[in-house]
């Protein structure tokens, strides 16, 4: 395929015109008249044109959107929720917050489209305590929606209501998982739910409820103003339309950029990011997020950015968090990072993960500190063993996808820091 | 409930309520309409948390015997809330809350190097607090703004692309 051409922006088409982030500068490039469009239709119609874009979701674990809001069951006598997950906290990944600082309008509406197809009376809009500007734009845009009558009673006329609030998490990883979320807004500890039944059957406040990322619904509108076909002829086969990377490390023009699916990595690196910092050379990028395994330089240089090109290099597009690492780093040193991370946040209700992600964490931190006993490497891939697949959520797993590519890839740096016998090295 | 001294609180020694605390008439305002939209109290929890914080700065015993009144939970399950949730502090915190990033991304591009300036310009480590209650400095994990670290949150305003030089020009501003 050839890429010289300027790739089709879709979330970032109107992102540089001025006061876009307003709601007469939203209006003034089109906006809401997918909200109208939509409103005309029946909400199984709606649904129907998002399955056929092929939108998957966007917060990390790639399941189609529209197919998504049709696990909701038909003719509940419940009301629905629909809850917009903003908590972006995964390591490597912000371009929710571009999104919601410069296109807070396009993103609601987006999300009022999402509530009209799930036929939800109320949406919280759940954003990560820390987040300040985004908030700020968000509740600020629900206001202003609320005045001008496009969240409330009987919205343009169409006999539906909606209600939103903000909802603000306080400092909790975990509440990026959509049952944890869930959890968290219900005014519990956010810890997360066993799954089945899914949120859409059973969730918030027992009622059907869809938990959906902000990237994906802020593909909603684009979506409904130039159709599904415009959509799905963008990207590959199986992943269609476009993706934001925030692209952080050691690069020249670190940044978040919306690349087609399948745009290569080697040329987002190349041309968005200006190639690499100080001309150093790459070592490793781990392309979703810091929970999704890193590809050595020479793999992920082959590799293109679609879910399925990335799972056959090895790992996973995830929330296209791209963290590039240069051969400056010591990877042992970044693994005990993500360790001590992944430990910090277990919530602390499954077994293996609140006693297996510290364990592993000290077991990395001695390790990265020159302090290793001789079959501590042994000891961290049991221990990764014993994370996967054994909790209620993927935070676990989270840690041991990292711990298993680490030592796939860079085990020799590992090595060297582990004494071959006892007490050779045992330096604490 | 049992305060971080380990003091029982007055409610729970006599068994009678607190003289009830109340947030300004705005903040009650505020909580009485969220309540009416939230399909239940309890959801309304940390909302309620959130106007406490922001008015008093931390969450105390008493405060936590507010919300749970509040919201119809027991001040256990907020006890529980709020040691869970990072960002609710259970003691004051200095006029100005710096938190740096620890994290991957940032420590690749200098946070070491930044923690280190903060430090010892503040002569605070993780989780202090000066005796003169201006500054309190926090090791956190990633604040999402990993494409220009390293970063260095104060309050609610984010500083980014942070030399050490920058940041303590920024540390040496603040009134």
């Amino acid at each position: 395929m050839d890429w010289s051409e300027a790739v089709t922006r879709v979330l970032f088409e109107h992102r540089d015109e001025k006061d876009v982030h307003t709601f007469e500068g939203w209006k003034a490039v089109g906006g809401f008249s997918a909200l109208e469009k939509a409103l005309k239709m029946k909400p199984e119609e709606v649904v129907e044109e998002v399955k056929a874009a092929g939108l998957r979701g966007r917060g990390g674990a790639g399941f189609p959107t529209g197919v998504k809001w049709g696990f909701i069951p038909k003719n509940t006598d419940k009301p629905i929720y629909l809850c917009v997950n903003a908590d972006e906290s995964e390591p490597g990944t912000c371009k929710d917050r571009v999104l919601m600082e410069d296109l807070p309008f396009m993103c609601l509406e987006g999300a009022i489209i999402a509530a009209y197809a799930i036929k939800a009376s109320m949406a919280f809009w759940y954003i990560r305590g820390e987040f300040d500007l985004p908030e700020r734009r968000m509740r600020a845009a629900i206001e202003t929606l609320r005045e001008k009558g496009l969240i409330g009673k009987n919205i343009l006329g169409s006999g539906w209501d909606l209600d939103f609030v903000i909802h603000r998490g306080a400092g909790a990883y975990i509440c990026g998982e959509e049952t944890g979320l869930i959890s968290s807004l219900e005014g519990d500890k956010g810890q997360p739910k066993i799954k089945p039944p899914f949120p859409a059957i059973k969730g918030a406040f027992g009622c059907p409820t869809i938990v959906n990322n902000v990237e994906s619904l802020a593909a909603v509108p684009w979506i409904m103003r130039n159709g599904a076909s415009a959509y799905a002829k963008l990207g590959t086969e199986k992943s269609n339309g476009t993706k934001l990377f925030s692209v952080s490390g050691q690069v020249n023009r670190p940044g978040v950029y919306e690349v087609e699916m399948g745009y290569p990595l080697r040329d987002l690196l190349e041309n968005e990011c200006g190639g690499m910092k100080r001309g150093r050379a790459l070592k490793a990028v781990i392309p979703g997020g810091s929970s999704m395994p890193v590809l050595p330089a020479e793999v992920a240089l082959q590799t293109n950015l679609d879910y399925e090109s990335v799972q056959a290099a090895g790992s996973m597009l995830g929330s296209g968090g791209m963290i590039v690492i240069d051969d400056s780093q010591s990877m042992p040193e970044l693994l005990k990072i993500l360790g001590r991370f992944y430990s910090h946040e277990s919530c602390g209700q499954c077994t293996p993960c609140r006693e297996g992600t510290p364990w592993g964490s000290r077991v990395l931190d001695r390790v990265a500190d020159g302090a290793a006993r001789p079959d501590d490497l042994e000891t961290l891939e049991r221990i990764a063993r014993f994370l996967s697949g054994t909790t209620i959520c993927l935070l676990a797993d989270s840690l041991a996808m990292p711990i298993r590519s680490f030592f796939q890839h860079f085990r020799e740096e590992f090595e060297a820091l582990v004494p071959t016998e006892a007490g050779e090295k045992s330096g604490g | 409930m049992t305060s971080q001294d380990g003091k029982m609180s007055e409610s729970t020694k006599t068994g009678v309520a607190t003289p009830a605390l109340k947030l300004s008439a705005d903040a009650e305002a505020r909580i009485d309409d969220l309540q009416s939209r939230y399909p239940t109290k309890k959801a309304t929890l940390l909302p309620v948390l959130w106007e406490i914080q922001n008015s008093e700065g931390w969450i105390s015993t008493e405060w936590m015997e507010y919300a749970a009144r509040r919201c119809d939970v027991t001040p256990s399950h907020v006890l529980s809330v709020v040691t869970f949730y990072t960002m609710f502090h259970q003691q004051p915190v200095g006029k100005y809350h710096v938190q740096v990033c620890r994290n991957i991304c940032c420590h690749m591009v200098g946070a070491p190097d930044l923690i280190e300036a903060v430090e010892s310009r503040l002569g605070l480590k993780h989780g202090e607090v000066s005796e003169d209650g201006k500054f309190s400095l926090e090791h956190v994990e990633c604040l999402a703004a990993c494409s220009w670290g390293p970063v260095m949150q104060i309050n609610r305003t984010m500083h980014e692309n942070l030399t050490p030089e920058a940041a303590v020009k920024v540390l040496d501003g603040l009134e």
